[in-house]
């Protein structure tokens, strides 16, 4: 058991990250970890040894994410004006960059903003972020190509982005 | 003869996961779709903006409450799961013995007193070095303590007509203040608890039940103000004969 914690303890990193992507806000990014974490260790039995630990605790949260989200209703739009200040340390140049990005992936739909974060940020292979988010292999790879689009467009046209949170209820 | 392109293997050549010949095919594709191979390295940027903004917290120190989420005691945490588990499946059969005959069914209050009284039993029973927090040698103490956390006058059931003696007790947090858990144990070493929850509002009904799943079964009645429940691994009939033990001494008054 100390093991595994410690184990547990090494991915706490990379779900801050993934997390961070997800919900564009450090606190909450940081309320889901915990949420996950808690959730883990009460699961700790399901867990196959063996099997990939950190593709288990993106499932968790992915799971608990999920249930948030329905929970509260939300919105998957939001006013671009709302979207937290990225408070990531970044040089001058960057910082444009890393709003316009942040701004752009709230815009996208959870489940095409999930998929890409798995294959593109987290580096999971289309096989394991269909396990993570419990749809076939051939969902993962239309939302990826959705995500993808998506977010080029948004990216090329900045503005686009802000055109489209007004729109919406 | 080459398969055709599809767009599978154009986001399998962004996130590099071609075999060689495969993506040689993709490139030669590529060569001749300009525009396509602009979208693709727009793909690819993607990823590497998305590094570049979010691989900073990957060198953030990691908040002490989420090292202490990761760290719970397990042990802890595993026993009240494997008694919470059996009793929150469902499996609680109640039936009454009630003097007055009237169920306590659909009562939050009532189902969750057993639930807490098997998770308390799950969790100290086993306990060798630290089963209470202080021992029957301090008996009065004892009494006076919980009884003072309670805010209601308890006492400790004398069960040596039934073979148990006190070991002592401890206190626990429980929904609505504190909950005091007395524990006993027969010449083999078999320990009963006796889990006393004080209810905020009077009560009338103390019909009594039992909750039962595989050996451990918890016989429990709400007492006016207080909600008692037994729990140990023992047949249900020995149980019963204990708990109306129980039940005179505290009700006797």
């Amino acid at each position: 058991m100390p093991g595994s914690r410690d184990a547990i303890v090494a991915e706490i990193p990379r779900l801050r990250r993934y997390a961070r992507a997800l919900t564009g806000d450090p606190v909450r990014a940081d309320d889901l970890v915990q949420d996950t974490l808690e959730r883990a260790l009460a699961k700790w039995a399901l867990w196959r040894r063996g099997s990939s630990l950190r593709a288990w605790l993106l499932t968790l949260m992915h799971n608990v994410f999920v249930n948030q989200v329905r929970g509260r209703q939300a919105v998957e739009f939001r006013a671009a004006e709302d979207l937290p200040e990225p408070v990531l340390r970044a040089t001058q140049a960057d910082e444009l960059e890393v709003r316009d990005l942040q701004r752009a992936l709230a815009c996208l739909p959870l489940e095409q903003r999930a998929v890409l974060l798995l294959v593109g940020l987290e580096d999971l292979s289309y096989a394991e972020a269909a396990r993570v988010l419990g749809v076939p292999l051939g969902t993962v790879m239309s939302r990826l190509s959705r995500g993808r689009e998506r977010l080029r467009l948004l990216l090329a046209q900045p503005g686009k982005a802000r055109l489209e949170v007004v729109k919406k209820p | 003869m080459n398969a055709p392109i599809s767009e599978d293997d154009l986001h399998a050549w962004v996130d590099g996961r071609l075999p060689p010949q495969r993506r040689a095919e993709v490139e030669t594709w590529l060569a001749a779709h300009p525009e396509a191979r602009a979208r693709l390295e727009a793909w690819r940027a993607q990823d590497a903006a998305l590094h570049r903004a979010f691989d900073g917290v990957l060198d953030e120190p990691v908040p002490t409450r989420l090292v202490r989420a990761a760290a719970a005691p397990h042990l802890l945490v595993r026993r009240a799961a494997a008694a919470f588990g059996w009793l929150a499946l469902g499996s609680v059969l109640g039936f009454t013995l009630g003097r007055d005959g009237a169920p306590l069914s659909g009562d939050e209050l009532a189902t969750s007193l057993p639930r807490y009284a098997a998770i308390a039993h799950a969790v100290y029973a086993p306990e060798q070095r630290h089963p209470v927090e202080v021992g029957a040698e301090q008996e009065a103490h004892l009494v006076a303590w919980l009884s003072k956390r309670l805010g209601a006058e308890l006492r400790a059931p004398r069960l040596d007509a039934a073979g148990y003696r006190l070991v002592g007790g401890r206190l626990l947090p429980g929904e609505a203040g504190a909950v005091a858990q007395l524990m006993y144990e027969d010449a083999t070493g078999r320990r009963l608890t006796l889990y006393v929850r004080r209810d905020g509002a009077e009560r009338a009904d103390t019909a009594f039940r039992v909750a039962q799943e595989g050996a451990l079964g918890v016989f429990y009645w709400i007492d006016g103000r207080f909600g008692y429940a037994l729990s140990g691994e023992l047949p249900r009939d020995e149980l019963l004969r204990v708990g109306t033990l129980v039940y005179r001494q505290v009700e006797g008054g």
